[in-house]
């Protein structure tokens, strides 16, 4: 508790806030750029922070990184683009609510949910540190098989007029990832002898092309900007008050988004991408009228975003307590923590105890500021959209997405990617396969497969070495719930087909 | 007279000339370098390179670009690299060993050659060491060895990547151990301490910093070095339990070939003066680091190929 206040003194100067405030403002603007992500923006901040000394340079990764998660939100909401990975799910509400002229009520709500999200990331972190560090480890190749599985049981409930299509197109992403080197194995697979398709299909790029470019073929198509005007917009403006009691009123959404962000966010090897559609398809399957998910729910954006935002400090718990970073952009910190000599384990918190409460505590200021950077920034960027006309827009998003496309890995084979991908996407829409399913095929596809090769070879022994997958608790827990998953999404649809093909029988007279 | 005349004439002339030449030299660099990782940021290459760009704009007056070309475990890079760069020592890549060696044996579209460039200077080395957790029933190599004998292929081993410096130094253990181990390839280190915390696996055959950033709960068994590493003082190495094998992976930095001599000899003093100061800061850490230049490129080059060539062309 000494420490803790110590921690806190130390954050409360002028010098620590300002870089706070800065983080968070500089990582919303990365974060809201297609193409650039939080591990981009921490990598770039990096050689700025060896100047500083260890808690200032960490507050301000920290800063940043609760900055440019929250800012994949804006883009998400207003252009259908998630500005990180991790605000994929953002776009499958947040969008229809924006088309509706409810932005601002998205935007709000995103917000709201991402400070709290934040806050009990850092709540948990600060508390519990230690023994979720232990749930971190206990997921092995085996669990992360299943985690991977029950992320795809949600190809079901995103494809909700056909669940055929979905499948194609969770097949399409999971062919999609199996291009590059195989994650187990080393070989390279489909590259048609090019060399440069050795990396692969960045998952990014796939999400740039796949989401933006239908989008703006569409605006393209229909001579329409992305959204509704701004006088009709006015009118439906709603209050921060009332989104915020709409928001508190029914805490379970909110408190169960949180859990499952952090239980997905210390396991390693699953990102922020993988919490928030989790997090979102749980929200929908609870919900009383899963159905109004997908069509500008405000629910959907919230789970999405308070999920992430647990991701920032909940990441942290296997980073700090073992040097494991939980998402692709702890291993930055990781570096940085080394390069002052402090090493994870347990004497972070005691010996080094005021440094790393201090940046425990700095993430949660991150997150507060992320109330009034938010608010204001968000009513900024949403004026441009809707002032700027169709002819402008769609050419500046165009451009900010090839240049964000490129500069990802300077290669231009990523940008002619995207385009293709996009391309496809955009007629694969019009006969109704969605881009979220082949995006999440391509996210969960290769951690399921290296789970499974992993497992299996770790087998070899064994009589039958598929029996490794369910050979623990937790494996079977885990293969219980995508099994459950799996039926909740596909019973009833059975059942209301077997009614009607039983309908169709008796009209025909059984001759079918 | 005349004679003398000529004579000043001519070597001033020659003076003029090598001052000018000496000119030329001086002037490189005289535009921003790019110097590329073809990996992630994050990783050890990128954390060095992040160590080494302040001093190296110190020595060469110039700045320091790094960038990132992330893909098929540096394939992709290396291979734009080879094809594209301009041999004026403008743009610099690091390279590793054993990938550069590894990947064009094992994929015939690697698209770049292990030799097809002009390695200015290798710069530090990672031994590999084999890792167990802290209650494992392995004290020693030898009691690994004795339990693999009885209970072939039982025994799992983490590292990481496929036919990286891990798992080759691995095979080569296996070999001449005359044991059958099973090699599970993790995609980096970050999940390799999951894997060993959590027990997914029995041990790790991955690098020496591994051993260092754990060492409170975990027994490193072996490290493949010629000699004890500074930051491991008690953990024995191979040979000294009998089993020839020095391995690991050399980070270093490439030109394309036809790069001037005396560019190749800048790069390689302002690398040897970074090497240097940052010395305090890495050692500690695991690394080792190395000043190879020069013909000591081809020796070092040599002996590692030797040493895996056969491994994988026979996994081939």
């Amino acid at each position: 508790m000494e420490m803790l206040l110590e921690a806190l003194t130390s954050l409360l100067t002028v010098e620590s806030i300002l870089t706070v405030l800065l983080g968070v403002s500089a990582g919303l603007f990365i974060g809201a750029m297609p193409g650039l992500t939080a591990t981009m923006a921490l990598a770039m901040l990096l050689p700025f922070t060896f100047s500083m000394e260890a808690l200032q340079g960490l507050i301000a990764l920290g800063a940043v990184y609760m900055g440019s998660i929250y800012g994949g939100a804006f883009t998400a909401i207003l252009i259908n683009t998630p500005g990180t990975p991790s605000s994929i799910a953002t776009t499958f509400d947040g969008y229809p609510m924006a088309r509706q002229g409810r932005a601002y009520e998205a935007l709000a709500a995103a917000t709201i949910a991402s400070v709290v999200g934040g806050i009990v990331g850092v709540i948990f972190l600060l508390i519990l540190a230690p023994p979720l560090a232990r749930l971190a480890v206990a997921f092995g190749p085996s669990e992360m098989f299943w985690v991977a599985m029950l992320g795809l049981t949600l190809v079901a409930s995103l494809s909700s007029d056909s669940l055929l299509k979905g499948l194609l197109a969770g097949c399409i992403g999971i062919l999609l990832s199996t291009i590059g080197v195989s994650p187990v194995g080393g070989e390279s697979r489909f590259t048609f002898g090019y060399p440069p398709l050795q990396g692969g299909i960045e998952l990014i790029v796939a999400l740039i092309g796949l989401f933006v470019i239908p989008e703006l073929l569409t605006m393209a198509a229909e001579g329409r900007g992305a959204l509704p005007g701004g006088g009709e917009l006015r009118k439906k403006e709603v209050s921060i008050a009332r989104i915020a009691r709409h928001i508190f009123s029914k805490p379970v959404n909110l408190i169960r988004s949180c859990l499952i962000g952090q239980v997905i966010a210390i396991i390693p090897g699953a990102g922020g991408n993988v919490t928030s559609l989790v997090a979102y398809n749980e929200a929908r399957r609870f919900s009383k009228d899963p159905k109004s998910f997908g069509k500008g729910n405000i629910d959907g954006v919230v789970a999405s975003e308070s999920s992430n935002n647990v991701m920032v400090a909940g990441s942290m718990v296997p980073l700090l307590t073992l040097g494991i970073p939980g998402a692709p952009p702890d291993a930055i910190i990781l570096g940085v923590l080394l390069m002052h000599g402090l090493r994870p384990g347990l004497d972070l918190f005691t010996e080094s105890g005021v440094l790393t409460n201090g940046f425990i505590l700095s993430m949660g200021l991150a997150a507060l500021l992320l109330l009034p950077v938010g608010l204001l920034g968000g009513r900024l960027i949403h004026r441009v959209v809707i002032r700027t006309p169709y002819y402008f827009l769609v050419p500046s998003i165009a451009m900010v997405t090839i240049l964000g496309t490129f500069a990802l890995r300077n290669s231009l084979l990523d940008v002619g990617i995207m385009l293709i991908l996009g391309t496809a996407g955009y007629f694969l829409r019009l006969i109704g396969i969605q881009a979220a399913p082949i995006v999440l095929g391509l996210i969960l596809g290769g951690i399921a497969e290296q789970g499974y090769v992993q497992t299996l070879m770790a087998a070899v022994v064994d009589p039958i070495p598929w029996l490794r997958l369910v050979s623990n608790p937790l494996s079977m827990v885990l293969a219980g719930m995508v099994l459950l998953g799996a039926a909740t999404a596909l019973v009833p649809k059975w059942l209301a087909r077997k009614g009607l093909l039983d309908k169709v029988e008796e009209d025909s007279g059984g001759s079918a | 007279m005349t004679f003398t005349y000529k004579t000043l004439a001519m070597s001033a002339t020659a003076v003029a000339a090598m001052g000018l030449a000496g000119l030329a030299q001086a002037e490189y660099p005289e535009e921003d370098i790019t110097y590329i990782i073809p990996f992630d940021p994050g990783g050890e290459s990128d954390v060095t390179a992040r160590f080494q760009e302040p001093i190296l704009e110190e020595e060469l007056g110039v700045s320091v670009n790094v960038t990132h070309r992330p893909g098929g475990g540096g394939a992709v890079a290396w291979s734009e690299f080879q094809n594209n760069a301009e041999p004026d020592g403008y743009e610099i890549i690091g390279v590793n060993i054993p990938h550069i060696i590894g990947q064009p044996i094992q994929r015939n579209d690697a698209g770049y050659e292990t030799d097809d460039w002009r390695i200015v200077t290798f710069f530090h080395s990672t031994p590999n060491a084999l890792i167990v957790p802290d209650d494992s029933p392995y004290d020693t190599l030898e009691d690994l060895v004795e339990d693999a004998k009885e209970n072939p292929e039982a025994i799992t081993l983490g590292g990481s990547g496929t036919y990286s410096a891990n798992h080759l130094d691995m095979l080569r253990f296996e070999e001449e151990a005359g044991i059958d181990l099973t090699y599970i390839p993790f995609s980096g280190t970050g999940p390799l301490k999951g894997a060993l915390e959590g027990g997914h696996v029995a041990g790790i055959f991955n690098y020496t910093m591994l051993g260092t950033e754990m060492a409170d709960s975990v027994k490193v068994l072996a490290v493949a070095a010629e000699e004890r590493v500074k930051a491991l003082p008690d953990a024995p190495t191979f040979k000294e339990q009998g089993y020839d094998i020095v391995g690991g992976a050399y980070r270093g930095v490439a030109v394309p070939k036809g790069t001037p001599d005396e560019v190749v000899a800048t790069l390689e003093e302002a690398f040897a003066e970074a090497n240097r100061q940052i010395t305090e800061k890495q050692e500690p850490l695991g690394f080792v680091m190395e000043y190879i230049t020069g013909d000591e490129v081809d020796e070092v080059m040599a002996m590692l190929r030797e040493a895996y060539g056969p491994i994988l062309e026979e996994a081939e």
